[in-house]
């Protein structure tokens, strides 16, 4: 009894300062501001800032080589806290939004043919760009709702993939997901949106959807700059986003909206 | 030789025993500028302008593309695009029938292929447009140039047509045989091969029998009966059936000393060498229990799908889709406007009970797809991953050899759509190797 007890307090004893030992002599420099960026991120680990998780950004940060602003989810809040920790100012930039440029559900868009194979829009472009008529619209399987891992999209019962806008935090999983190229991260006080990504021709893209832009241009002139057609589709140009909302009854065939994303602008 | 893994499913050859008919000229015909494997080829007529029948409607762009050419005489009423039997709508040349059905000028007749060289038997069939007609669609002049460190030293003909329902090389060998062996001499010719093979299945004796009678005394060619077995007119494995050679990973026929061409190819090459005739008609099997009067027509290539069925008694009401090709590997059609291409070597219209609806359902790990593979590959394990997005794994589980044969969906008792998840894979496969590359 009296040896057992001896003995095991003297392994005991002896690997204690054997880990002691090893932990001051192997113990790696870390930089205790890495630590406290790692309390400040959002612990996502989404990839958003382009590095591997939160960590990695944060050691990014430290050693000048990831921007103080680079969490998209974070937002202004965050880029502020970090620039505190790192002693330096930053520039706040505007809060982006994820938006699908697409809204031709079911009911507006017809299907060329029945799919029957893996729910995944990815998957169903390889079959001739998939069911739909219209080449570019959501296919409405859910791949951006796959990537999303704040639960900002939802799909819609007509098959169109919305983004929550208070939900998004911009990190732009769903826009690299899309194999349309519909989603883009929009100025959250825009609100005048071109809700269509179909660069058909006018006859071909009306046929191909109820509410396509058939690049008539007629938005074009009325805004006068912000909105310029290209390809038969009108696109918003987001460093001068046009304010003037009459802009949208210009439109034939209501594919210019107004979304609100956030608090606006004026 | 037997390959392993391999399915047999129903054949259903019920159109066997029909001969060819020739369908009747139509109004009108849309020919795609892309029917081949390759660079899609670059118009040199205008709207408006007149052709003739044989007349070229497109040059290639570049080696690995061959020209189209007008299926009948009449005026180009448009160049646009045009629903495609890949499943969207691709460019194509529309044109309106004159009925006369004027054979153009500038064809040149070669006459004898024995008296001509080898280079200029390989111009000819490029000029003629001649692709492998087995449903590969690739160029046929790329395929007969083999690079110098990689002789040939066998030529393979494949009349094993293995897809279920079709029928099309079946009876082009049993009507054409003399035809077909002349194109077999032909191409070895260009080679330069000494070994000639013949590769039919066992269900169809008579057309091994009719190749023998009719092939010419100065082609010597071995005459083989295979089993009959999906996939055997695979490229390779019909190789390793007739001569025990195994195509490495990633590799061609050409790697093993090998070449194989479709029946109908052959007949093809004859008739653009010995007549000039590019490959503007193909003999196409029209089946399944949708259409009204099954057939195997004689068919030219940009015949709307819609005429071709019109012309077999319309589709019967209880049809649910159409393919082309067979029902392994064929691809449904979204649309009766598409026309029928150079590899279109079936019309298959078929009723709801006959098609499987995937459910995507679970992988039991039962491992029937493993022992159905003819490639040696583990489909459960690649299909999980590629749902699963790992596409970087796949390469190890070699999913580039998949040949999508379907053998392994066709055996899956959870209705998985093996085949789509594996084309996707190796999609993303790509974009990530080149990516690396570029990196």
């Amino acid at each position: 009894m009296l040896v057992a007890t001896t003995v095991l307090a003297g392994l005991g004893l002896i690997s204690g300062l054997g880990l002691g030992w090893a932990a001051r002599f192997f113990a790696v420099e870390t930089d205790p501001r890495r630590e406290a960026l790692l309390d400040l991120l959002p612990g996502a680990n989404c990839g958003g800032c382009g590095y591997a998780g939160c960590s990695d950004f944060a050691g990014a940060v430290v050693k000048d080589k990831a921007a103080l602003d680079g969490c998209p989810v974070g937002g202004a809040a965050t880029a502020q806290a970090v620039a505190g920790v790192m002693g330096q100012t930053v520039e706040l930039k505007e809060r982006r939004v994820a938006l699908v440029h697409c809204q031709g559900g079911s009911d507006l868009a017809p299907r060329r043919f029945l799919y029957n194979g893996m729910a995944s829009c990815a998957s169903a472009t390889q079959l001739g760009g998939g069911d739909k008529l219209c080449v570019q619209g959501c296919l409405g399987l859910g791949d951006c709702q796959e990537v999303c891992s704040f639960g900002a999209i939802e799909m819609l019962a007509s098959g169109i993939a919305r983004v929550i806008p208070e939900r998004c935090t911009a990190c732009g999983n769903c826009v690299a997901a899309c194999p349309k190229g519909i989603i883009e991260l929009v100025p959250e006080s825009a609100r005048i949106h071109v809700l269509c990504g179909n660069t058909d021709k006018g006859p071909q893209a009306r046929k191909a959807c109820q509410v396509a832009c058939i690049g008539c241009k007629k938005c074009e002139k009325a805004a006068a700059g912000g909105i310029a057609v290209t390809d038969w589709l009108a696109r918003v140009d987001y460093a001068l986003a046009p304010v003037d909302e009459t802009l949208i009854d210009q439109c034939p065939n209501g594919s210019i909206r107004i979304v609100e994303l956030g608090p606006t602008r004026h | 030789m037997r390959f392993q893994g391999g399915v047999h499913p129903n054949y259903h050859k019920e159109t066997a025993g029909l001969a060819v008919e020739t369908l009747p000229l139509m109004a009108r015909y849309a020919v795609p500028l892309a029917q081949h494997l390759g660079a899609p080829g670059t118009p040199i007529v205008a709207k408006g302008q007149r052709v003739a029948k044989g007349e070229p409607l497109a040059t290639p762009a570049g080696f690995v593309s061959v020209p189209v050419h007008a299926p009948t005489s009449g005026t180009v009423k448009a160049i646009k695009d045009w629903p495609h039997p890949l499943g969207r709508n691709l460019p194509a040349i529309e044109i309106e029938a004159d009925g006369e059905d004027r054979l153009w000028e500038g064809l040149a007749p070669l006459g004898d292929w024995r008296r001509l060289e080898p280079a200029a038997l390989r111009d000819a069939l490029k000029n003629a447009g001649l692709v492998g007609m087995g449903g590969a669609t690739f160029p046929t002049h790329v395929k007969l140039s083999p690079p110098a460190e990689k002789p040939i030293d066998t030529f393979i003909l494949n009349g094993a047509e293995c897809e279920p329902y079709l029928t099309s090389d079946h009876r082009v060998m049993l009507e054409q045989a003399a035809a077909v062996m002349e194109g077999v001499g032909l191409m070895a010719r260009v080679l330069g091969v000494k070994r000639v093979v013949v590769g039919v299945e066992a269900n169809k004796p008579d057309a091994l029998a009719a190749l023998r009678a009719g092939c010419p005394a100065d082609v010597a060619a071995e005459f083989v009966l295979l089993e009959a077995k999906y996939p055997q007119g695979s490229e390779k494995h019909m190789i390793y059936a007739l001569t025990g050679r195994s195509v490495p990973t990633g590799g061609l026929p050409m790697d093993v000393g090998c070449l194989v061409q479709n029946v109908g190819t052959a007949v093809a090459a004859w008739a653009a060498v010995q007549a000039g005739t590019p490959l503007i008609e193909r003999v196409t099997t029209v089946t399944g229990e949708g259409i009204a009067r099954p057939a195997n027509l004689r068919v030219r290539v940009g015949t709307l799908l819609a005429d071709v069925i019109a012309h077999c008694g319309g589709l019967r009401p209880q049809v649910a889709k159409v393919i082309f090709g067979g029902p392994m590997m064929g691809l449904g059609q979204f649309s009766l406007e598409v026309p029928v291409i150079k590899g279109t070597s079936g019309i298959l219209c078929l009723p709801a009970e006959r098609l499987s609806q995937f459910l995507a359902d679970p992988c039991i790990r039962c491992g029937a797809c493993v022992e159905a593979c003819p490639m040696g590959l583990v489909p459960s394990a690649m299909g999980v991953l590629a749902e699963r997005n790992r596409f970087a794994d796949l390469a190890d589980y070699r999913v580039g050899d998949c040949i999508e044969c379907g053998s392994c969906a066709y055996v899956c008792p959870s209705f998985r759509p093996l085949v789509q998840l594996f084309r996707r894979g190796k999609a993303e496969l790509k974009v990530l190797q080149s990516k690396r590359g570029a990196a």
